[in-house]
């Protein structure tokens, strides 16, 4: 790697301050989990005893599964509702030529650049101007205003480096527009619908702001969570918490080890068609 | 007429439909119904009024201006304590890290994937009264440091923690824009350090830096939970005071009156610094 007018002392300082800022970003994930085993009712540090049984608490409570399996449908709802309509959305942001395309881009990205809550709140209004009661199916709505754009943003980034050549090859061949989506543009895109899935699937697992005001009567995790911080504190609220950081940070560890195994076979069919031509 | 048939026959034009649909009603519809909302007299919930002004003039002769000023302040500081705190990682990322660039990026993006509260919560365990920092220094110091939660510099951490990377991820791209062999270039024509990195890095790493400061910028402006979690009573932000228009006071024009000077205010900064910005450019790099 050649780095121009960084001299050694600038580097080191570099590689630390990265390393201390990374280590920053971490201290609040082990004090939640710390807390998490800890006895007492109220945390106090340093901690006197440990202890599992919130776990078993947390774990045996009827209430967080329902908080659970309220999350997971509409995070699950979510991702699928978003990938695919994302997926075209990222084909028009980076795949086709067309008219107004440029003023396409800007206004798809806007609700990214735009505070939640407000969003959130606006969309409350919305929904009850309409008559439409708030439930966990109106968050997913509500949710996806956010990472529907996130998704194309994410999924562009694979379509870009679409070659058209390809899909006008199948076209030339005879194969029909349907074809040509299936067997051509999604096996190209699929590297972008996995990342795009994945990251859709935690943002609303761990969203709040837009949950808070789009679910009415029922509730997510960081909902529960939040409310249980503000007022009538249990030790659950660490436990909970800490098991949601490990089921994402599970999910991730199993996304990655999907796309190394993938990833391998990319390359092999890479070598594959250079050693056709 | 056949042009907009020839048009809406282009599968760029298709492919849009959907997403584009999709966000005219669940965004753009209800943005345009608070605008609408903000000109019904005060505590109503119907749109079927006649227009009048009269929340926007209790808005600007209530004390409302100060949780806006609140917001601005601590957006502006946000972006200012990041830029320093982002500038040598996004340099490391974009041209010193080579094969471990990969690495550093998911430690950075993974706790994006781990809701804000928790996280936010995390802090308020550290800095707790008794709590990790506050009790270390006990034990090993003997002196407390208990009164640091609930107050403006604890929003202010929550805050630089919180937005760390949607600052630091675009200053990466924006850096990685700068070809080195004009550096050299300038190395090479005696410039010191300081003329290349406010003559050539800056102005070319520009787009990306602006494109996080705005970001940060907005997110901080428009943010709830840092305030309310770690910040206690210590300031209302603006968020808060809409949060308690639209639930508490149940007073929806005013509350809409509030975003729209959130959202015109917000919108005219991203507007005026995006037309400058080429996204094909920035993201299409890769």
């Amino acid at each position: 790697m050649k780095t121009v007018g960084s001299s050694r002392t600038t580097q080191k300082f570099i590689w630390i301050w990265t390393s201390a800022v990374i280590l920053f970003l971490y201290i609040p994930m082990f004090a939640v989990i710390l807390a998490s085993f800890s006895t007492q009712r109220y945390f106090r540090f340093p901690i006197q005893s440990f202890t599992t049984k919130w776990y078993t608490k947390t774990l045996e409570s009827l209430s967080v599964r329902d908080l659970l399996w309220t999350s997971i449908s509409v995070a699950a709802l979510v991702t699928f509702f978003s990938v695919l309509l994302a997926f075209f959305g990222a084909l028009a942001f980076a795949r086709y030529d067309w008219k107004g395309r440029k003023l396409y881009q800007r206004l798809v990205l806007l609700p990214i650049f735009f505070p939640q809550a407000v969003l959130g709140l606006s969309l409350l209004l919305w929904f009850s101007a309409l008559g439409i009661t708030t439930s966990w199916q109106t968050a997913v709505f509500a949710q996806m205003i956010w990472i529907v754009p996130i998704v194309i943003l994410i999924m562009s980034i694979q379509a870009y480096s679409f070659d058209p050549a390809l899909e006008e090859a199948a076209f030339d061949l005879g194969a029909t527009r349907w074809q040509v989506l299936r067997e051509v543009t999604l096996p190209i895109l699929a590297p972008g619908v996995v990342s795009g899935s994945i990251f859709a699937f935690l943002l609303s697992w761990g969203n709040f702001p837009l949950s808070l005001f789009s679910t009415g009567a029922d509730q997510t995790v960081p909902e529960w969570l939040y409310a249980k911080m503000v007022s009538g504190y249990t030790p659950m609220v660490p436990t909970l918490g800490s098991l949601t950081m490990s089921s994402a940070a599970l999910m991730l560890l199993l996304a990655y080890l999907v796309w190394l195994a993938t990833g391998g076979r990319k390359r092999r069919a890479q070598a594959f068609t250079s050693s056709e031509d | 007429m056949s042009k907009l048939a020839d048009w809406l026959k282009n599968p760029g034009v298709l492919a849009a439909a959907p997403a584009s649909i999709f966000l005219l009603v669940g965004f753009a519809g209800p943005l345009l119904m608070v605008f609408g909302y903000s000109f019904m007299p005060s505590r109503t919930f119907a749109l079927n009024h006649l227009p009048t002004l009269e929340n926007y003039y209790s808005v600007f002769s209530d004390s409302y201006y100060i949780s806006f000023l609140w917001s601005l302040f601590l957006a502006a500081l946000t972006v200012i304590l990041l830029f320093p705190i982002c500038y040598p990682i996004a340099y490391g990322m974009a041209k010193l890290f080579g094969k471990w660039t990969n690495l550093v990026t998911a430690l950075i993006a993974v706790p994006l994937l781990i809701s804000e509260n928790i996280r936010l919560f995390g802090w308020v365990l550290v800095l707790l009264k008794n709590g990790i920092l506050d009790g270390t220094l006990q034990s090993l110091l003997g002196i407390s440091l208990s009164g640091f939660l609930y107050t403006v510099p604890s929003i202010l951490l929550g805050l630089v923690y919180v937005y760390l990377p949607f600052m630091l991820f675009p200053m990466v791209i924006g850096i990685s824009m700068i070809p080195d062999p004009l550096k050299e270039a300038a190395f090479d024509l005696g410039a010191s350090r300081w003329q290349v990195f406010r003559e050539i890095e800056l102005p070319l790493a520009m787009p990306g830096i602006l494109i996080g400061a705005i970001l940060t910028f907005i997110l901080a402006m428009g943010s709830l939970a840092e305030s309310k979690i770690l910040g206690g009573q210590a300031v209302v932000m603006i968020a808060d005071d809409i949060e308690s228009a639209f639930t508490f006071a149940q007073n929806w024009p005013k509350g809409s009156v509030l975003s729209v000077l959130l959202i015109a205010l917000s919108g005219l900064i991203v507007f005026v610094l995006f037309r400058r910005i080429d996204l094909d450019q920035i993201i299409g790099r890769r």
